[in-house]
């Protein structure tokens, strides 16, 4: 692995939930535009994991975070990081499509208003939905309710969404978990194509679309961090037995 | 349901009877108060002065002064009461302190209405040297309906669901900003209820203004806050109570005007919830 | 796009300021419930204490006789009392049954479409006013119950009793219901399986597990009802005796305050005194209140 590339340093990560911990001593590097994806049983901490690292975790009470989260060499729990300044850095895309119930160039550009630009959003719109492969389907009714749009078209316009924050780095959980094969296909396409900008890291329990979109996989279970490598290399000739277990589906 | 033996069909009986007990008498009061009232409706009786010592005329500054009154709660209690709402609903957690304010809400609703009387009195007209007003009686009864629209805009605030709350976080909006353009206009239907229905109880409430707002006899309209007014609840109480020989009709008018003002509001409201439920997409 | 390390963003320090800003304008608002019920007390206390300098504490809370305004005047709070609590008990007695029953019939036996159409009706019985309560009590019932009982006036605390019953049976309806519906259908389907007829179900089963919520229920009906003031300054003919029968006049704490507060003098004794009165109001609704909502806290804990 390329350190100079590295955009995500974990070191000695723990997570509590309460008194249960939910990741134990989690170690790794992420490379800066490339697909990593998170695999594991579900319970297995890695959707926890993905959401320590824009600190959504932040939002449940009694949950504690020890050892460090680098992102652009900044340790991202220290006292003086602006949540706020992460989040933006950091998009994020949830396993459910989640619009906000409003229209669709409202939603586009909610982060950008946000963050006080009020000019050029029309331009914007447009090259956000280009870049997420929905302008086609979307470009004459972008005053209608995102409500309206079907399930895969809704979270193609949360990729959009985050997208338009400009972020560096964007999180997916299980982004398609809840969408059908065609619409799955699509994303997966999106992903391929975002990758030239972006950094990505998707969890997900379709180890098919691991293998299919990732360049690099990390294997979870119990909140341990059992393996992680190249995803050829995870795929085909596992070192641990218990990822070759898991992805052999012998168990899970 | 298959009643079995007399002593089933005779609880099942006793349930149906105890239904009947209770609307009935609701109907009643409705049919006696438009049955005796309407001969005294008119367009006068709406818009004019009262004349003869309130035996003819109309009741226009009684009912002006319950909108105005209502209008000014309103003012002060919506926005007060929406901010304790988001406090509770946004930012206390589940904590000691949570606790806290939900016993002292439950403990304001609890306080009799006239006793919210004495405290305007005391407070307002006296200590703040406020005097019988508008104004005094606005603020009575804006804390009296507090409990009503914090507890209507919590419940509100909570519908709303969590994923948009999450969404709009991970887009790096703030905590305030989150609030105020994703779950406020998600809420607010919700909270306009619990806003109407606020509105139909410090429309029909007597004993708060007994002390701190209400006029006997007004034939004007208030011309600032600093003015006593006339209300609809407290005219019905003293036209019923205090002047001798107020023709029935105008007596039962009253009441049927100050009914059908309370019911219409509540009626807004019980449509408005059944229209947030209806058009709900999440 | 840009990477985290860079200086604080412009415009997020603004940001940040304002966001403290509004948190602390928004904490206030949530602690000012607090304030208020506290503010309510002080200014009881305040207006009341005054009272005790002149007039002994004991002869208030022991006194027999309410002569505000002789002189001596005297200050005697047990015919007000009992005024209040004979009102609020011939009320629970009537409401207390029918508001359980209507509860039980409509979250267990009524059919969605009754329900629907009932529920309404309920919540318009708790919008009427109580000035409009007090209106009919007077001029419909209290006749009735003059000569029904063939009395010398029909303004007793029986006319009060009724009238105030159907001020109490929307909150006791509606929380009560609301208790047995929060029942686990678990327990109902155990019930019916064990071939339980429905009725053994909801008496055995659904009434015994919501009872705490029923009693809630039954409590926040009583506060509300020895809260009330207007229909009982109407319509129980407002003597300050002792009652020995429910077909007599009464005149209760609340219907006190309104009737005479507005020709007390303010701060004299007389106005101290009705303050006096308030304050007790005050501390019995609390403790009804405080001690019904830990109840209905405990409840929705357990219950489910």
């Amino acid at each position: 692995m390329e350190k100079t590339a590295c955009i995500i340093d974990v070191a000695r990560l723990n997570f509590y939930y309460g008194k249960f911990q939910a990741l134990k001593n989690i170690s790794l590097q992420l490379e800066s535009k490339k697909i990593t994806a998170f695999i594991g049983p579900s319970g297995c901490g890695k959707s926890t994991f993905l959401r320590t690292l824009n600190r959504m975790n932040d939002l449940i009470a009694g949950a504690r975070v020890e050892g460090k989260v680098l992102i652009d060499g900044r340790d991202i729990y220290a006292q003086d990081m602006d949540v706020v300044e992460l989040r933006r850095r950091v998009g994020m895309v949830f396993q459910r499509p989640n619009p906000f119930p409003m229209s669709i160039f409202d939603n586009i550009t909610y982060a950008p208003r946000m963050q006080g630009q009020h000019k050029g959003l029309d331009d914007l719109v447009e090259r956000t939905l280009v870049r997420a492969a929905l302008w086609d389907e979307v470009r004459d009714k972008l005053k209608s309710s995102a409500l309206s749009l079907s399930g895969g078209q809704q979270q193609r316009l949360c990729i959009a969404r985050a997208l338009a924050a400009d972020p560096g780095i964007l999180l997916m959980d299980e982004p398609c978990s809840a969408l059908d094969p065609v619409s799955t296909l699509r994303i997966e396409e999106l992903m391929q194509d975002l990758k030239n900008e972006y950094t990505i890291i998707i969890v997900t329990h379709n180890m098919q679309q691991a293998a299919r979109v990732s360049d690099y996989t990390g294997f979870f279970l119990s909140g341990e961090l059992i393996e992680f490598g190249d995803s050829n290399k995870i795929f085909t000739k596992p070192d641990d037995k218990r990822t070759e277990d898991y992805i052999t589906g012998r168990f899970g | 349901m298959r009643p079995r033996g007399i002593g089933e069909w005779l609880a099942y009986g006793l349930l149906y009877l105890s239904i009947v007990l209770v609307t009935l008498p609701v109907a009643a009061v409705l049919f006696i108060l438009v049955s005796r009232g309407y001969s005294a409706i008119s367009w006068e009786f709406l818009t004019a002065m009262p004349r003869m010592g309130m035996r003819a005329g109309g009741i226009f500054p009684a009912i002006m002064g319950t909108l105005l009154l209502v209008l000014g709660t309103v003012a002060i209690a919506l926005p007060l009461g929406v901010m304790a709402a988001i406090y509770l609903s946004e930012y206390a957690g589940r904590g000691r302190l949570n606790r806290l304010i939900h016993l002292a809400i439950v403990n304001l609703a609890g306080v009799p209405s006239v006793v919210y009387g004495l405290f305007g009195l005391g407070a307002f007209v006296l200590f703040l040297k406020i005097g019988v007003s508008l104004l005094a009686g606005c603020l009575t009864l804006a804390l009296m309906i507090l409990p009503v629209i914090i507890t209507a805009s919590e419940e509100a605030l909570q519908a709303v669901p969590q994923s948009f709350r999450e969404a709009s976080l991970a887009l790096g909006a703030t905590r305030w900003k989150t609030i105020w353009n994703v779950v406020l206009p998600s809420a607010l239907p919700g909270i306009l209820t619990g806003a109407i229905l606020g509105v139909g109880r410090a429309a029909g409430e007597t004993a708060p203004i007994l002390f701190t707002a209400a006029a006997f006899f007004l034939p004007r309209l208030p011309k600032s806050i600093f003015d006593q007014v006339m209300a609809l609840p407290y005219h019905l109480y003293i036209i019923a109570t205090q002047v001798p020989n107020i023709p029935q009709n105008v007596q039962y008018g009253t009441a049927l005007v100050l009914v059908a003002l309370v019911l219409l509001v509540n009626a807004s409201a019980i449509i408005l919830r059944s229209y947030i439920r209806r058009r709900r997409s999440w | 796009m840009f990477p985290l390390n860079n200086p604080t963003q412009k415009g997020r320090r603004s940001e940040r300021w304002s966001e403290w800003a509004i948190e602390r304008i928004i904490l206030a608002s949530g602690l000012l419930t607090i304030v208020f019920i506290l503010l309510i007390f002080t200014f009881l206390l305040k207006d009341s204490l005054p009272l005790f300098k002149v007039y002994p504490l004991k002869a208030f809370l022991t006194g027999r006789d309410w002569y505000p305004i002789s002189d001596p005047a005297r200050f005697g709070l047990v015919p007000l009392l009992a005024g209040s609590l004979a009102v609020t008990l011939g009320s629970v007695i009537i409401a207390v049954p029918l508001g359980v029953a209507a509860a039980i019939y409509l979250a267990e036996v009524a059919r969605p479409s009754i329900r629907e159409s009932v529920k309404p009706v309920v919540e318009m019985l708790a919008a009427i006013p109580s000035v409009v309560f007090g209106f009919i009590g007077l001029l419909i019932l209290a006749p009735y119950i003059k000569s029904l009982f063939d009395l010398p006036t029909g303004l007793t605390a029986l006319t009060g009793s009724i009238m105030l019953a159907f001020m109490a049976l929307p909150t006791i309806i509606s929380i009560s219901e609301d208790a047995i519906s929060a029942v686990p259908r678990e327990y109902r389907e155990a019930s019916l399986a064990l071939g339980a007829t429905q009725w053994q179900t909801i008496s055995r089963v659904m009434v015994p597990a919501a009872l705490s919520g029923i009693t809630a229920a039954v409590m926040l009906g009583i506060g509300r009802v020895i809260g009330e003031t207007m229909t009982v300054l109407m319509v129980t003919g407002n003597a300050a005796l002792i009652p020995h029968s429910i077909t007599q006049p009464v005149r209760t704490m609340t219907a006190t305050i309104a009737a005479e507060m507005g020709e007390a003098v303010q701060y004299s004794e007389h106005y101290f005194a009705l303050f006096s009165i308030g304050a007790v109001l005050f501390v019995i609704t609390f403790a009804i209140n405080f001690t019904a909502d830990i109840v209905l806290h405990r409840f929705r804990r357990v219950g489910r």
